[in-house]
């Protein structure tokens, strides 16, 4: 039994986050196992008319190339996924990504809640969600979707964001597996990992 | 909010089917699904009760579409596809037709063939070009002939219009009235407005460019298919085809009967009948 009392039974990875969230995204990403089997899917908020640089930036130090879906496109194991500026982000039951440029939610597009949502519609138990640091509610409704389809929930440690609206909001209205600093994150995801292999 | 389970889903794009003769059996599933249910909410109706109303108030079809489809769009909308579209697809069309069409499809509350209308209108040629804009849902088509848009849209208009590079300031081009944007009507004078459904819809012309961004997205892949070969047989010999920057053809059918002219911008031509 690990620490995080853990199953290889998962899918997939979803990541939340808004303001504060990047540094502990790239250090997620840098720090990742390498050949990290689940696919991670990111929808972090960001600038609507900026379509470039977000990518190339979390790719940066990332172990793994990211990459912006495109409409459609099927979910691949090991691979890691950005929401794209200016569209909502969806998983479909088959297992792709569907885009949307529908009403923004909580003031966001891409809004977490969706990817979030869909993802807990798609994966259901087999799904581990992560929230970070951010300065508006987004992401707390999914959360708790993914909570009540039986997945895994963690979000970062309140006192370690720079803004801590996103995962107190979480905190508030579902139950929450895990609270995190971004090492351990790290750590989850290395423990998270051997389970693969 | 309530939640409603996939076989509802089919009874509603079936029954929309059989009765308006609207198909919607094969738009992509998640979208599909937030928009019923935002209806739901919207009306305060259970499942059975939206399946009562549709079944027994004909009028309120209208309603339902209007709300069902989504109607979120910019005036120029990534401003760099527009950049394209002057300097490069607009002036190769011209280098063999001095008179051309541009077809609209899914044209929503008009934005995109209002910033076409300037394009035109700053290159010198606005009437020497034919636009045609389509839509489902009449309603919408209603909002997008009265090139009258809420100001507090036009902010971000404005920006968009800017980092377009426009030859002058989007001002130019409207007034205000009581918080709204009214756009000079001469500048829709060469669109014509009709309702056209594109996945029943027959061909209806033919084109040298045609632009459905963020349109097909709500669609599932074997309907993606379908309208790609209606805009295909739609396209001259050597037409364009716009679509969503994070929109793909990959996949379908018809792919290798065009060239990508523009992977950033997702311009293809169409190069085989």
């Amino acid at each position: 039994m690990n620490k995080f009392n853990l199953n290889n039974s998962y899918k997939a990875v979803v990541i939340g986050g808004s303001a504060g969230s990047f540094q502990g995204v790239v250090k997620i990403l840098s720090q990742l196992p390498k050949g990290f089997p689940l696919p991670i899917i990111m929808c972090l908020h960001r600038l609507k008319h900026v379509r470039h640089g977000f990518v190339e930036a979390l790719s940066l130090k990332s172990v793994v190339q990211v990459t912006e879906p495109y409409d459609k496109e099927t979910i691949k194991r090991g691979s890691v996924y950005l929401a794209p500026a200016n569209y909502h982000l969806s998983v479909e039951l088959g297992h792709y990504f569907a885009l949307s440029t529908e009403e923004m939610i909580n003031n966001s597009r891409p809004a977490i809640d969706i990817t979030l949502g869909t993802c807990a519609y798609v994966f259901k138990d087999k799904l581990i969600g992560i929230l970070l640091s951010g300065a508006n509610k987004d992401g707390a409704l999914g959360m708790k979707q993914i909570k009540d389809r039986g997945g895994f929930t963690i979000v970062q440690e309140p006192s370690e964001c720079m803004i801590d609206t996103m995962p107190k909001s979480a905190l508030a209205i579902t139950q929450i597996d895990q609270v995190l600093k971004i090492d351990q994150i790290v750590n989850f995801f290395k423990e998270l990992d051997k389970l693969y292999r | 909010m309530q939640d409603i389970d996939i076989a509802d889903l089919k009874r509603i794009s079936e029954l929309i089917y059989q009765k308006y003769g609207y198909d919607f059996r094969n738009y992509a599933m998640s979208s599909f699904k937030r928009r019923v249910l935002r209806i739901m909410d919207l009306k305060r109706f259970t499942v059975e009760a939206l399946i009562r109303k549709l079944t027994e108030s004909p009028e309120f079809i209208h309603e339902f579409l209007d709300e069902l489809t989504v109607n979120v769009t910019e005036m120029f909308r990534d401003p760099s596809f527009w950049r394209i579209m002057r300097e490069e697809i607009i002036p190769a069309i011209l280098l063999n037709h001095k008179q051309f069409k541009i077809w609209h499809a899914g044209c929503s509350s008009g934005e995109e063939v209002l910033s076409m209308a300037i394009l035109l209108k700053e290159m010198g040629i606005h009437q020497d070009v034919q636009l045609y804009a389509t839509d489902l849902d009449t309603n919408i088509l209603e909002r997008a002939k009265s090139g009258t848009y809420s100001i507090k849209n036009m902010e971000l208009n404005e920006k968009n219009y800017i980092r377009f590079q426009g030859a002058g300031s989007l001002k130019d081009y409207y007034r205000e009235e009581n918080g709204l944007a009214v756009f000079n009507k001469e500048l829709l004078n060469n669109v014509t407005f009709r309702k056209h459904d594109l996945v029943t819809g027959e061909i209806f012309n033919k084109f040298d460019l045609i632009l459905c961004r963020n349109v097909m997205i709500y669609f599932n892949q074997t309907l993606q298919n379908e309208v790609l070969k209606k805009f295909h047989e739609s396209l001259f010999k050597y037409g364009y085809l716009a679509i969503g920057s994070k929109e793909s053809l990959i996949w379908c059918d018809y792919a290798n009967r065009f060239i990508v002219v523009n992977n950033e911008e997702k311009i293809y031509k169409k190069i085989k009948d």
